[in-house]
């Protein structure tokens, strides 16, 4: 057993609950995301697509994305306090930490930007699914699993 | 991975599916408070399942785990205070979290009761339903229940 994943600094007790906090609700956005954007894409009728489509964009924005604001900030709090930001050879949790952190960041936006517009065509056009919010949902599961990687990576620390 | 990785990874992940479970309720309760319409209530409810199976997992998995974790671990004993309190914070937010369940389930189930009766307009009682001051309180105190697990697990007074 690692002791230091027992003992830490006291100092990186507040970035840290900051980090872990943001990265729960971001988690939760994308699972509450992906379940209204999956139960919609089975749906046929234009009134569910609408509803689901648009309590799929609204958990993004309004708890994802500020839960990946949250994590991110104070993970890099830690990272700079402790001088993670500048190794030469940085330790594997730390660069599936960094890879999955910047990358599902884009890819979160991108979901979001395409949930919205998928909710503002099926407004519009009334239609019973719209191919946008399709791919923002295989957005949102992909990021969602690269995250339960990097809270595997976080937690476990392999070597 | 030794095994107390895998018991923290597990700890961990079962304290996110936790905290996933109470995102999705927190944006159903929320949600509910502004909708009129049964249709929409039971759409939106429709998601709620996914809340139902985190939370168990959840709620089940953080404590089986975590205690997995304290008699693995030579440093935590099972009688730490940290670790006491967080117990007696597990069964309160089971108490309250059960009473929720009793107060916006019957809401759901109204909302189906008069979508298929037909009478798919607002109605005062499910209305009422949605809007309880009880359920808000309740549920609002699981989120701070959560919130100091989460500070307790992090800062570990005492240990």
């Amino acid at each position: 057993m690692s002791v230091l994943a027992v003992i830490r600094p006291d100092s990186w007790n507040f970035p840290l609950l900051l980090h872990v906090l943001g990265a729960m609700i971001l988690v939760g956005g994308l699972i509450t995301a992906v379940s209204a954007q999956f139960v919609g894409w089975k749906r046929s009728t234009p009134a569910d697509a609408l509803g689901f489509g648009r309590l799929g964009f609204r958990a993004l924005l309004y708890a994802a994305l500020p839960g990946w604001f949250l994590m991110r900030f104070a993970g890099e709090w830690i990272a700079v306090r402790e001088g993670w930001d500048d190794v030469e050879e940085e330790p594997a949790w730390l660069g599936i930490g960094y890879i999955t952190g910047e990358a599902g960041g884009l890819l979160l936006l991108i979901s979001i930007i395409l949930a919205g517009l998928g909710v503002r065509s099926l407004k519009k056009s009334g239609a019973d699914s719209s191919t946008m919010i399709r791919v923002s949902t295989v957005l949102v599961a992909i990021v969602l699993v690269a995250y339960l990687v990097a809270m595997w990576a976080m937690s476990a620390k392999p070597d | 991975m030794s095994l107390y990785d895998w018991l923290l990874f597990l700890h961990i992940a079962t304290a996110f599916a936790l905290v996933s479970a109470l995102v999705l309720f927190t944006y159903l309760i929320l949600g509910g408070r502004s909708l009129d319409v049964p249709s929409d209530v039971v759409r939106m409810f429709r998601i709620s399942k996914v809340g139902d199976a985190l939370m168990g997992i959840g709620s089940i998995g953080v404590l089986v785990f975590g205690i997995w974790l304290a008699i693995e671990v030579e440093e935590y004993e099972l009688w730490d205070g940290w670790i006491i309190a967080a117990i007696i914070l597990w069964l309160g937010f089971g108490a309250i979290g059960s009473r929720i369940g009793k107060i916006y389930y019957p809401a759901r189930d109204r909302a189906k009761a008069l979508v298929a009766e037909g009478r798919d307009e607002a109605n005062p009682e499910l209305n009422a339903m949605l809007r309880s001051q009880t359920g808000l309180m309740f549920h609002i105190a699981t989120v701070a229940l959560a919130l100091l697990l989460l500070i307790d697990m992090i800062y570990k007074p005492g240990a």
